[in-house]
């Protein structure tokens, strides 16, 4: 480890002390703080070990580790006190050093992850990475003393989420357990067999494929309002408009898929003396897997989107669509948040859920040999 | 790597006829004359039923089929305009309407467009620069892309009214909103392009550059730089098609003000199918257009760096 590489240590070390000689805000001062005070020294003396006598990489990722969680405590703890605003460049100061210190504890552990191989540590990195922006988050909202109208902190929207677990369970299920999942699978089915049909005429795909890139670069969601004009307030608008909209991802896709195989493989099928559905099972759908799973996830999140869009255009008095144009107009953005929570996580389980299966199936692209 | 299920025959040897059906501008107008057709055919089983209420209401028995028809294709608010009365009003909020009027399709058009293209300014912006980063420091690698592609897992379309309002809380109106949505929409795209193109040069190519001893600068804007433009044209077009998406949802909000989105939800309001419908493809032109935008840029661009056509 050279000396260049505790750059954001060194910058811990003195923004840290700095900080320890400003004001607090609100006429209050370190001293005031005992406990914080002596964690942040803590802190900054596991930092001094760490740039002075340098470990073993493992011993130095824990410990970098371990004076990031205590340093963290302690601007959740002074503004908990009471520090904070303007004129508190104490704590500020406190919170920048903070984020050199956090910066250096993920470089460790990116290092660590990478020179070991270690799939935690990998997992690790971006795990602390969203976790310093969510701490980031509540310190600023609170130490600015933020308006919860503008912006809430995490742990109001937290407390949102738990406060009102039935109500986004019942918004859950009518938007994605009915409207998102079934639109989402005939969308995918319908443009997976209407590529499987043109297949057979090369005149069919020329005129599609251009069409459908077309169609696929247009802004779909606009046909919102006309679904529900057409099939009513239900579910069954929101499905149209995300059929509608993962159809042409689909379709460009599988029909691109379909042409991957060289010719030298559908020769081999030819010597084979392979019929047109052999060689499909057995050569051609294989090798669009992975572009079958590309516009599988690409409309993953377009099903979502489509699915909220359209219950702005008009829904029973349930969805996530809805919940979100009602709060917001009662001001009550905590919920809205609660429900973008939700929605994430959602996406991102169902996006983490594709790209599984997709390892699972198509081990054998390049794309998923192990990087040396 | 193109194969037989796409063939392009030699075009230049054979007549127009044969030319015309081995390239694809026959099987597009083929396709796209299916389209107008089934949108005549759908046009008239969507209308019917609402017809037929009508006929009954006044009286009139003995309609025949091509009447019912006729009506269908011309009704004052249908469930779905016929492709000529979409056409007509083109027309009218086109180029009959002085553009500068809030009545002309033009006027909603320039104002979705200039927010677009300053949130898909921002957003390519921001893109590169994340992707440079990323490509350099392999911290930021490890932490900061999972959490980009999860950041495209939030629908950000659909929270887009409330990032509006409350921006106007805080007192940014006008353009500047629109253009956020529309910018974290855009960056997406191009960050990940431009990680994939950043990245593309072979390491026998920067094993070269580090015989030269050239700096990680000098790497970077002789070497990676030009081997990325490709790849950030691509991932452009893809970004300036959703910064007018984003653009549109963002009016959406906004009380119908001005933009295409405006004209979508007053015409949702109203019944006005045929200001919807000539709304929606107004939007598809300008998609359209702004894609092609960048192809020109990027054909021009790469012709300029020694790309064969």
């Amino acid at each position: 480890m050279s000396a260049r590489r505790d750059f954001a240590l060194i910058c811990f070390i003195a923004l840290g002390l700095i900080g320890f000689a400003l004001p607090l805000g609100g006429g209050s001062a370190w001293t005031a703080h005992g406990l914080s005070a002596f964690l942040w020294a803590l802190a900054l003396g596991i930092a001094a070990w760490l740039v002075i006598l340098p470990p073993a990489i493992g011993v130095a990722t824990g410990l970098a580790l371990v004076a990031t969680v205590v340093a963290a405590f302690v601007p959740l703890r002074l503004i908990g006190a009471g520090a904070g605003g303007v004129d508190a460049p104490g704590l500020w100061c406190a919170v920048l050093a903070l984020g050199f210190l956090a910066w250096r504890a993920m470089e460790r552990l990116a290092t660590f992850g990478h020179e070991t191989g270690s799939k935690a540590a990998n997992l690790a990195v971006p795990a602390l990475f969203g976790a310093w922006l969510l701490y980031l988050w509540q310190v600023i909202t609170q130490g600015f003393a933020i308006p919860p109208v503008l912006l809430p902190a995490p742990s109001m929207i937290g407390h949102a989420l738990v406060e009102a677990q039935r109500t986004l369970a019942e918004d859950f299920v009518q938007t994605f357990v009915k409207s998102v999942i079934p639109g989402y699978l005939m969308g995918c089915a319908a443009g997976f067999v209407v590529a499987i049909l043109v297949d057979r005429s090369p005149f069919l795909q020329r005129g599609l494929l251009p069409v459908g890139n077309l169609v696929s670069a247009l802004p779909i969601v606009g046909v919102a309002p006309i679904m529900v004009m057409w099939f009513g307030f239900d579910w069954q608008s929101k499905a149209a408009v995300v059929v509608i909209m993962t159809f042409f991802p689909m379709l460009v896709n599988t029909i691109a898929g379909l042409a991957a195989t060289s010719h030298i493989e559908r020769d081999l099928m030819r010597t084979y003396a392979a019929s047109y559905g052999q060689t499909m099972v057995s050569v051609r759908l294989p090798a669009a897997m992975p572009f079958i799973f590309n516009a599988l996830k690409i409309n993953s999140t377009l099903a979502l989107i489509g699915a909220i869009v359209a219950e702005f255009f008009g829904t029973p008095i349930l969805g996530m669509g809805f919940r979100i144009s009602t709060e917001v107009g009662r001001m009550n953005i905590s919920m809205v948040w609660a429900t973008i929570a939700v929605a994430a996580v959602a996406g991102s389980a169902f996006y983490g859920l594709l790209a599984l299966l997709e390892r699972r199936f198509t081990f054998w692209h390049p794309s998923f040999r192990q990087r040396a | 790597m193109r194969t037989e299920a796409l063939p392009r025959p030699r075009a230049a040897e054979d007549g127009l006829v044969a030319r015309l059906v081995a390239g694809s501008t026959l099987p597009i107008l083929t396709i796209a004359a299916a389209v107008v057709l089934i949108w005549y055919v759908a046009a008239i089983f969507l209308n019917a039923p609402v017809l037929r209420d009508s006929y009954e209401r006044a009286g009139r028995a003995g309609v025949t089929t091509q009447e019912l028809i006729a009506d269908a294709w011309a009704m004052e608010r249908p469930i779905l305009p016929a492709p000529h009365q979409v056409a007509f009003e083109l027309n009218k909020t086109v180029f009959q309407i002085d553009p500068t009027s809030r009545r002309s399709l033009v006027y909603h058009a320039w104002v979705t467009l200039s927010s677009a293209l300053l949130g898909f300014a921002m957003g390519a912006l921001l893109g590169i620069v994340l992707a440079v980063g990323i490509v350099h420091v392999r911290t930021l690698e490890r932490s900061l892309m999972p959490w980009i592609i999860a950041s495209q897992t939030i629908p950000i379309l659909a929270i887009a009214p409330m990032i509006i309002v409350v921006l106007a809380a805080v007192g940014i109106v006008g353009l500047v909103p629109k253009a956020f949505i529309s910018a974290y929409l855009c960056f997406f795209p191009v960050t990940i392009g431009m990680v994939k193109g950043l990245t593309s040069p072979e390491p026998i190519q920067l094993d070269l550059m580090r015989t030269y001893s050239a700096s990680t600068g000098q790497t970077f804007f002789m070497l990676r730089w030009p081997s990325a433009l490709p790849y950030l044209f691509a991932s452009l077009k893809v970004a300036v098609a959703l910064a007018v998406v984003g653009a549109i949802v963002g009016e959406l909000p906004t009380g119908a003000q001005a933009g295409i989105g405006a004209r979508l939800l007053a015409g949702s309001y109203y019944g006005q199918t045929i200001q919807i419908w000539a709304a929606l493809i107004g939007a598809a032109v300008l998609a359209g257009l702004s894609v092609a935008l960048v192809g020109l840029v990027e054909r021009i661009t790469l012709r300029h760096m020694g790309a064969r056509p």
